[in-house]
């Protein structure tokens, strides 16, 4: 059995390790990136690039996306794995593309009885080269008075909270991309990366 | 009969894989308390059901209309999470390399042979105490693509909590691998202690009387979640 601490307080967890550079025949599923069921009126795209602190895009990288749906329910559903395009579970994964680009078709997810809090796509980063994942957060654009109020982006200054939005991309399209880490000239602002505790 | 070897003096101390520099976050994570928003997205997680994993996920062995070469072993553990609460019906997901020591992946370019009955993927669920249980051959070792080490065997391992903030992607070892004390990936976990969490147990009783040879590891997933903040962590 695991052991416990000395004071028999909550158990050591187990450490994580780099998900290393062969996962792409292992993780990725198929219809990965499609969390709204098919044909659903009301999809969107969110896309965007996962690039690196020297600009350049992550061609090895896999995003995992859990989420809220419509009715701002958290319950997922079963099929989140082998999908069969009709239920919605709320989750998604999909690996980045050679050239460092991804994207998933989702509903926008509401924040049922949180009056304080804004919709948002929780985000898991895996890639290559990291030691530990990444959590991140998609917010969207139009919840201007959500977003005032929400415990994550209200303590967070301008330009570190810019780094959380979806930008408008088009009827039905949001571009959000995660940037690894700060680029040298200053000309990609490094994505704000969480903690939870 | 000849003397016995002397003993290797240690070896020294593998310089920790630090991953690719220009990939890390400058900034440090920023902290979020979920105690002050038990609402928060990330205190629930995805839903895997029974018909989320195949058959044949679990049995890395019998993937293929062929026997795949190799050592069978099983790899089976519970998975808790901090307050030694069983973490049922959640996803496990594994890759490794076949017994040669080479991954189906198209850019794996170690020229050891590829084994057509081995794909080297395998998924399965917990049940209802936490349990998950693997059957397949043991991984080989291969040496980093820059060739400045060899890793030791050991099976990349995914798993998913009740709750997102519960994510962990690691990789299980070999008791008494010589490559141990060399792996410059295993040596970027920094606490001994948590290095030697990653490390199965030989169970030989489990391996009889002809099975396959049995691996026990039991895993403690981290962060904060829902029934967890309940419970006034
Ligand atoms: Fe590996």
């Amino acid at each position: 059995m695991p052991d416990t601490d000395d004071r028999g307080g909550p158990l050591a967890a187990t450490p994580a390790q780099t998900i290393g550079p062969f996962f792409g025949h292992a993780l990725p599923v198929p219809d990965g990136g499609r969390i709204a069921p098919e044909g659903h009126p009301d999809a969107v795209t969110v896309h965007g690039l996962v690039r690196d602190g020297a600009g350049a895009p992550v061609p090895d990288a896999l995003l995992e996306f859990w989420q809220a749906g419509p009715d701002g329910g958290l319950a997922g559903a079963p099929g989140s794995l082998r999908r069969d395009g009709a239920v919605f579970t709320g989750f998604g994964r999909v690996p980045t593309d050679a050239g460092g680009h991804y994207a998933v078709r989702t509903l926008r997810p509401a924040a049922a009885g949180r009056s304080n809090a804004a919709p948002h796509l929780a985000v898991c980063v895996h890639a290559r080269g990291l030691l530990h994942h990444l959590f991140t957060r998609v917010y969207f654009p139009e919840h201007t008075a959500a977003h005032a109020t929400d415990p994550l982006l209200a303590q967070l200054p301008e330009e570190r909270a810019r780094t959380l939005l979806a930008h408008p991309d088009g009827p039905g399209r949001y571009r959000f991309d995660v940037q690894l880490q700060q680029s040298a000239d200053g000309a990609f602002e490094e994505t704000v990366f969480l903690a939870f505790r | 009969m000849t003397a016995p070897a002397s003993p290797a003096p240690p070896p020294p101390a593998p310089a920790p894989y630090r991953g690719a520099v220009e990939r890390h976050p400058r900034r440090p994570l920023l902290p979020f308390d979920t105690g002050t928003d038990p609402d928060a997205v990330e205190l629930t997680g995805p839903v895997f059901g029974p018909a989320d994993v195949g058959e044949w996920d679990a049995d890395l062995t019998r993937q293929h209309p062929g026997e795949p070469l190799g050592e069978r072993i099983t790899v089976t553990g519970r998975i808790l999470d901090r307050a030694g609460r069983p973490v049922r019906g959640q996803l496990v997901e594994i890759w490794q390399a076949n017994a040669a020591g080479r991954y189906t992946h198209r850019q794996d370019r170690h020229p050891a042979p590829l084994d057509p009955n081995f794909t080297g993927v395998g998924r399965c669920r917990t049940d209802d105490r936490g349990r998950y249980a693997f059957t397949t051959v043991k991984p080989g070792a291969y040496p980093l693509p820059d060739e400045s080490s060899w890793r030791p065997a050991h099976i990349h391992f995914s798993f998913f909590g009740t709750a997102f903030t519960q994510r962990l992607v690691t990789q299980m070892y070999f008791p008494g691998d010589p490559l141990l004390p060399y792996d410059q990936i295993l040596a970027a976990v920094r606490d001994p202690a948590d290095r030697h969490r990653l490390i199965a147990a030989f169970d030989h009783a489990l391996s009889l009387p002809a099975g396959p040879l049995a691996y026990r590891w039991d895993v403690v997933l981290d962060g904060p979640s829902a029934t967890w903040t309940e419970e006034g962590r």
